[in-house]
């Protein structure tokens, strides 16, 4: 590794993402990475190494990795940082930044047409609230109208039931 | 007592047996829960790539049972902990809040600080009590094991949820289970995260996070796993044959949501439960409610 081919900008980048501010705080003691249960499954996936590519700003390394999308946000290493780092928080902060360079799964894009599509993740039609009435449930409605305000999104044209391009 | 109802998107769909029982539950003991149609997504499938946005989504929803004055109350653990967090995030960061309210003025909106967000169950403790929800128990379960999974989200980050357990020593659940007589299993993997979160990006890794704890249960024969969030559902019972199979095993675990096993013991049956709509389903345990 050559040190000018870090970004030394990377970690004042992260920190200034809500949530990312923890990065400075973190001494490499690796609680997070002991205590994580996606590394205990997937060793390539480890916190702490995610922190210190960060501090040393090796920028595309991380934005680029698909490692990066395998948190849980199970918040485990948050409670056992003795320094109040907030890994998930700080995952978050460096999520952020790559979606918007395009790094984003796919998944990703998907998500928001689909909100503002039904103002919710999963459809509601008469079949659900048919299902519904039956348990004596009250219906639910599809509310688009605030997400797609929020968003900036207009819902894509497509049959109902098909997922938006 | 009243409060406001927030179902999130997956319950009211996918999960009716859990919105059910929550119901009925809820009416048994004395607690009004309202309906507002306006309440949807908590925003929290955004956060990983757009927090902005997804800050501001958890804010309407904040606004909404501000107007209410109502307490928010979830039954996904996903639902409350997003929006207790935004709640949290937004009280300490008054320019935050500001930027919030910019784009919440146009729906008509106002977010203050404030709300009082939480889960259904810590409701169910704090505000009803056990002393209160053990005295209406007309039915002894004392025959059944259960094996609680406390999830993620119900737990942490500790320093937002506020309580009333400790992540790393849970007792709240257990609580409630034996407030119907029945015995609480605290099995080895008790604590161990189900995998949802991560099923999207990467299915056999959700899977072995969910496996190892379906394995653990499947040998030591409790009457049924005992959930509080529809995202665990998704990977204990959706998953659970997918799982199994990968691993190149078979499980038999049956999987009830926490509001179930209450009812029961509040003397509700099992169709009133929603018992029918469970896939894995606790068969000793529907035996012993035959008429």
């Amino acid at each position: 590794m050559r040190l000018n081919d870090c970004d030394p900008g990377f970690k004042h980048e992260v920190a200034a993402e809500p949530g990312g501010a923890g990065i400075r705080a973190c001494f490499a003691c690796a609680a997070c990475s002991a205590r994580c249960p996606v590394g205990a499954n997937r060793p390539a996936y480890d916190p702490r190494r995610i922190i210190r590519l960060t501090l040393l700003g090796r920028r595309e390394e991380v934005l680029a990795s698909p490692l990066i999308w395998l948190c849980s946000s199970c918040y485990s290493c948050g409670e056992v940082c003795p320094q109040q780092v907030r890994f998930t928080e700080v995952l978050t902060a460096i999520k952020n930044i790559a979606a918007r360079e395009g790094h984003a799964p796919p998944s990703a894009k998907i998500t928001a047409e689909l909100l503002a599509k039904q103002g919710r993740l999963l459809e509601v039609t008469d079949f659900e609230n048919d299902k519904r009435s039956g348990l004596g449930l009250p219906p639910v409605q599809q509310r688009p109208e605030d997400f797609q305000a929020i968003l900036g999104l207009k819902p894509s044209e497509g049959e109902a039931g098909e997922e938006p391009r | 007592m009243k409060a406001l109802l927030f179902l999130g998107c997956t319950v009211p769909v996918r999960n009716l047996n859990y919105e059910l029982s929550a119901r009925k539950v809820c009416e048994v003991l004395g607690v009004e829960l309202v309906d507002d149609q306006s309440l949807a997504c908590c925003g929290y499938p955004l956060k990983g790539t757009d927090q902005a946005h997804a800050l501001t989504i958890a804010a309407r929803a904040l606004a909404q049972a501000r107007a209410h004055g109502l307490p928010l109350v979830a039954l996904c653990s996903a639902c409350a902990g997003t929006l207790a967090e935004a709640e949290h995030h937004l009280a300490h960061h008054p320019e935050a809040a500001k930027r919030v309210n910019a784009e919440l003025a146009p729906l008509g909106l106002e977010y203050a600080p404030g709300v009082r967000v939480t889960h259904l169950v810590r409701y169910l403790l704090e505000d009803v009590g056990l002393e209160a929800i053990r005295a209406k128990m007309t039915r002894d379960l004392s025959e059944f094991t259960f094996a609680p999974h406390y999830g993620c989200h119900y737990l942490k980050p500790a320093e937002i949820i506020g309580g009333p357990d400790d992540p790393e020593a849970p007792t709240s659940m257990g609580e409630l289970i034996e407030a119907t007589g029945a015995k609480v299993d605290n099995y080895p993997r008790l604590k161990d995260c189900c995998g949802g979160g991560v099923l999207g990006a990467d299915e056999d890794l959700a899977g072995s996070l969910a496996g190892a704890k379906l394995a653990e249960l499947n040998a030591r024969e409790v009457t049924a796993m005992v959930l509080v969030c529809p995202f665990c559902n998704v990977m204990y019972e959706g998953q659970q044959k997918a799982i199994a199979k990968r691993m190149e095993t078979k499980f038999k675990v049956p999987v009830v949501y926490l509001t179930q096993v209450l009812g029961l013991g509040l003397g509700l049956t099992p169709d009133e439960l929603g018992f029918k709509l469970n896939r894995a389903k606790p068969k000793a345990l529907l035996a012993a409610f035959k008429s």
